[in-house]
């Protein structure tokens, strides 16, 4: 960009293109008050605003920044259902949390150092989950009468001493955004719009962030109206600049960059992150993906992304609705595709009968839930994991499919190929258990060598199976010795005419079958095949350094964060405990039974009542301790440290004491 | 997009069966014939509608490992099974859904779906509508009995109302759907309608839809002997059957009942059809009482369906004493699957054929693009 177009601006000689990440602080030539810097390990940021205020894009230029600058993050968007809920109220709290370091981090962070608020909704909403020492950074423009009403307040929090306890300050971010982008005529609507900008300026200072992605982010999003663009652009560099030079602000804080292992990264999403597993399925296996689906929040965004990848043979479909979309991915199985469809838990239920039928055409199929908050439209912009039993058991019949859950949002692309692996080896539906704070939530991922992904084979069926010569037929359930798979002749093959459905088949010809005898061994049948896949996994993996440990803490999904911090906060006070992380719900892995007898307690935290307990109780009779949250946020780690150390007490019979040693409580390596 | 334009400027439109491999080998409808046993009731009218469709199925010369039959739940959607295809029984109501991605991810196959009034029109009638108004490449036989036969004789979306059923003992209340005015109604590009029991007009009516590309709906009045024998015996019986069917061919005016032997409509039915000034619709005349040129003339490439629609509001609700039958509409519009696959071919960019050294190649470019940052 060029730098005539902020020469005016603020008259603070910011100069694009003079500095370098890391060596922020040197460029500016104007006096300004001597700043101190600060070394910090970790930061945990909470930008705050109205949902029109452009918090989410706040925090992700932000994250991008960071993720740019070599700091290991994890963020948590957290934002309400309505696109525009009533301005000003607490219903209609945006947020972004980010949370980034000098080493590896697993969480978002349980309370925020930091709180950037736009307005007296943001602050109330949010200053309950602070701790006391909190910085506070809030926009008084905002704080008007009316608005202090409708977030629910009598009295100016800014005055008096009711925020006495937190570092706060007060500047009008609007007021000091619309002066800036002044010469650009813009309504004073619209210039108040860029104040997001002006705060991400400001923090940028604070924290020592490279701008050039953003700079670069706002020249492109905003190309087509200049003075938008350069609105925001100026109200960006106000924002560092007012760091800078005001006495307002007179600390600076360093994080240095992470020690990741090496590799070349990028900061991604869940959602972005399965979308490109999808796709890579596809590569891996020689098969044009199929996605057939209906936009349902927290899932659109997988459907939005394949639509951009046509380039790869990628079909989408925006079926009438979620049944539509699974009966045409269904078809395109049938038809030699790879069929793929995506929703979150209602559409789950919607398909349930369609996922059946896949079951009992044994069709490979993958299923992609991103779950949220339920019952019924529940919450559908909060995570939660309970829809593991309706994976399960949520159709008629005796109908078991293989479940596989992403840990982490980096960890989608690899889930999204191992669902494609087992739907098209097995030719079975795969149900991906995703989350809402998978999919929104990013982190850093160290982009995979392709040649570490595993080969797919479709191994399409072109000849004959059953008998000799003239008399050779084609049986469509002949099923494979030692997957139990049965072969995939799409149409267009001569000979192989063959005729399927959801009508019981009869073993290895597959015609109609109504015989008790047979009923029953293809239900055993379709068991025994979800079970083999169990002889195709890695042994699970067991965190437990020195195997001293005598309580196990297992779970799966985006827990898998939350339970690794709260591991090392109880192994850095000084006690043992192990962790797994469960990537397969069904089948099992062989070992597991062994494992979880190993151990004198196990430990199962789960954002539901207690879905996965229920099944390790009634596999392995194991009496296994839940511990369950439904709040529609991630668990927190401290608390979950909290009763891992109480479950380390009883097992070991002695007196735990989680007193942090250090400030850092995630440093352990 | 743009459409293809012939010298003549009228778009150059492709055949339905276009893109699926022919073969030069003699088929019978014995190749057809699957090895399976037949299990409808004794006199049900699907007999004669499979017994049509496999000696049909031969005059379009396609291999027949590139046909697929989808169908629902229902009797008539058994119908895949005795077929010596390709084919899937799915679940109530779903078949186009199914059919849909089928016919988009595969251009050289001739797809079908086989369904009834239940499993069209009540349970799937969302998905019908949608594949009608999308156009996706495939022939939908809906056979109509006018009542639940599977499930033992409930009242269906297509009873009369007041119908006297197992779920109904005081009568029905629903008012009834008219299929063709369905179609009509969210612009289908192929509407027809035809009798199980004539096998010349369905062969004829099967041809034009498949010939069709594009979603081709084809209703077949299918005589239920069990639950609802005799509903179509007004238009059956050769007593009635003249004043009951109102034969439409495109480019004739619309005529039927005793056929007149003099007068300057000799030949022509005793009956005609003009427009009804009062209403925007048609009504039927005495052929004698009015002049040729006000007889309509039926147009089933007209690219505004309204006439056609009107012709079939001429169906009874009730009892079906009077019935339009033949193609009530036939107009050309790309087709959703053609167009699916041409978006992928455009984005694609000549990399379609890549081997898998390319593919592999844009995948690392892709997952590897965005703001990067490399750790030595």
């Amino acid at each position: 960009m060029g730098t005539g177009l902020f020469h005016a601006a603020t008259r603070l000689m910011w100069r694009s293109g003079e500095h370098s990440p890391g060596l922020v602080g040197s460029r500016a030539q104007v006096s300004h008050p001597a700043k101190q810097v600060k070394q910090l390990d970790r930061v945990i940021i909470r930008f705050a605003g109205d949902s029109g205020d452009g918090m989410q894009l706040t925090g992700d230029r932000f994250t991008q920044e960071t993720a740019a600058f070599g700091n290991d993050l994890v963020t948590l968007p957290n934002f309400p259902a309505e696109i525009r809920a009533p301005q000003g109220t607490l219903p209609g709290v945006s947020s972004f949390q980010v949370h980034f370091a000098d080493h590896d981090i697993l969480t978002a962070g349980d309370a925020p150092d930091v709180l950037v608020a736009m307005n007296p909704a943001a602050l109330r909403a949010n200053l309950g989950d602070l701790p006391k020492g909190a910085t506070i950074i809030v926009d008084s423009h905002d704080f008007t009468a009316r608005n202090l009403t409708k977030a629910g307040y009598s009295d100016n929090p800014l005055d008096g001493d009711t925020l006495a306890e937190y570092a706060l300050h007060t500047v009008d971010l609007t007021g000091m955004t619309v002066e800036a982008v002044r010469e650009f005529g813009l309504s004073r609507k619209d210039a108040s719009r860029a104040k997001n900008m002006f705060a991400l300026g400001l923090l940028s200072w604070m924290y020592g962030r490279p701008t050039e992605s953003t700079e670069a982010f706002l020249t492109k999003r905003f190309a087509k109206v200049p003075d938008i663009r350069d609105a925001n652009l100026t109200a960006f560099k106000a924002g560092w600049n007012f760091g800078e030079t005001t006495e307002t602000f007179v600390v600076r804080y360093e994080i240095k960059p992470a020690v990741m292992p090496p590799g070349t990264y990028r900061n991604i999403t869940g959602n972005l992150a399965l979308s490109y597993g999808l796709i890579a399925g596809g590569v891996q296996s020689g098969l044009s993906v199929f996605l057939g689906s209906y936009p349902i929040t927290p899932a659109s965004d997988i459907l939005h992304e394949l639509s951009k990848h046509k380039g790869f043979g990628v079909m989408t479909f925006q079926a009438e609705d979620e049944i539509a979309g699974v009966g045409a991915a269904i078809g395109a199985s049938f038809a030699g595709q790879l069929g793929v469809t995506t929703t979150s838990g209602p559409g789950v239920s919607l398909k349930s009968e369609a996922i059946g039928l896949a079951i009992m055409t044994e069709l490979p199929l993958v299923v992609v839930d991103v779950q949220r908050g339920g019952p019924s439209t529940g919450l559908p912009t909060k995570t939660e994991q309970a829809d593991l039993l309706q994976a399960m058991f949520g159709r008629n019949g005796e109908a078991p499919l293989p479940i596989v859950a992403p840990q982490s949002p980096g960890d989608c692309f690899d889930a999204a190929v191992e669902a494609v692996r087992i739907a098209v080896t097995y030719r079975t539906p795969v149900i991906i258990l995703s989350d809402g704070y998978l999919a929104n939530g990013s982190e850093p991922w160290r982009i995979p060598a392709l040649d570490e992904l595993p080969t797919i084979d479709p191994n399409f069926a072109t000849s004959k199976n059953y008998g000799d010569g003239d008399d050779a037929e084609f049986w469509p359930y002949l099923r494979d010795d030692a997957t139990l798979a049965r072969p995939w002749a799409i149409p267009g093959t001569p000979g192989l005419e063959h005729r399927i459905g959801g009508l019981e088949k009869g073993d290895g010809h597959g015609n109609i079958s109504y015989d008790p005898a047979n009923h029953d061994f293809m239900v055993r049948t379709r068991q025994a095949k979800v079970d083999r896949v169990a002889d195709s996994l890695p042994p699970l993996e067991v965190d437990d350094p020195d195997g001293r440990a005598k309580v196990l803490v297992i779970g799966w999904g985006s827990t898998y964060g939350p339970i690794g911090a709260g591991v090392r906060r109880v192994r850095k006070a000084g006690y043992h405990v192990a962790q797994a992380h469960l990537r397969h719900l069904n089948p099992f892995p062989n070992d597991l039974g062994e494992i979880l007898k190993r151990y004198d307690r196990v430990l199962v935290p789960e954002m539901n009542l207690g879905q996965l307990s229920l099944l390790l109780r009634g596999k392995y009779l194991v009496d296994v301790v839940g511990y369950n949250e439904v709040r529609g946020l991630p668990l927190k780690a401290a608390v979950l440290a909290d009763v891992i150390g109480g479950l380390v007490a009883e097992a070991e019979g002695i007196e735990v004491d989680l007193t942090p040693t250090s400030t850092d409580q995630e440093s352990v390596r | 997009m743009t459409e293809p334009l012939t010298e003549l400027g009228i778009p150059a439109f492709r055949s339905g069966t276009e893109s699926v491999p022919t073969t030069d080998e003699k088929q019978t409808g014995k190749d057809f014939t699957s090895d399976q046993e037949v299990r409808w009731c004794p006199g049900c009218g699907d007999y004669a509608v499979l017994k049509a469709v496999q000696s049909f199925l031969p005059d379009l010369g396609l291999r027949r490992e590139n046909i697929v039959f989808v169908s629902g739940i229902g009797c008539s959607s058994r119908f895949p099974y005795y077929l010596d295809t390709y084919g899937m029984h799915s679940i109530h109501g779903r078949a186009p859904t199914i059919a849909t991605g089928i016919a988009t991810a595969r251009e050289d196959l001739s797809v079908w779906v086989v369904t009834g009034d239940g499993d069209a029109l009540s349970i799937g009638g969302n998905h019908l509508i949608h594949t009608l108004r999308r156009n996706v490449n495939m022939t939908i036989l809906l056979f109509n009995n006018r009542i639940y036969g599977l499930t033992k004789g409930q009242y269906s979306p297509t009873s009369e109302t007041g119908k006297v059923t197992k779920s109904t003992p005081m009568g029905s209340l629903d008012h009834p759907f008219n299929p063709v005015s369905l179609a009509l109604g969210v612009e289908a590009t192929f509407v027809a309608r035809t009798i199980d029991s004539d096998r010349k007009h369905l062969t004829g009516v099967l041809a034009a839809a498949a010939a069709h590309r594009g979603t081709s709906l084809v209703e077949i009045y299918q005589n239920c002997p069990i639950f609802n024998d005799g509903a179509f015996d007004a238009i059956k019986n050769p007593d009635t059957k003249a004043d009951a069917l109102i034969p439409l061919v495109h480019g004739q005016p619309v005529t039927f009942g005793a056929t007149l032997d003099d007068g300057p409509m000799a030949g022509k039915g005793a009956k005609a059809l003009v427009r009804d000034e009062q209403t925007g619709g048609v009504k039927i005349v005495a052929t004698a009482d009015v002049a040729a040129e006000d007889i309509v003339v039926h147009d089933a490439h007209s690219p505004d369906p309204t006439m056609a629609f009107a012709i079939s509001r001429l169906t009874d609700a009730g009892y079906l004493n009077t019935s339009p039958i033949g193609i009530f509409r036939q107009v050309e519009r790309r087709t959703y699957d053609d167009a699916a696959r041409e978006q992928v071919s455009v984005a694609s960019n000549g990399s379609a054929n890549d081997d898998a050294a390319d593919r592999t190649a844009r995948l690392a470019a892709l997952i590897g693009g965005g703001d990067t940052w490399t750790i030595l």
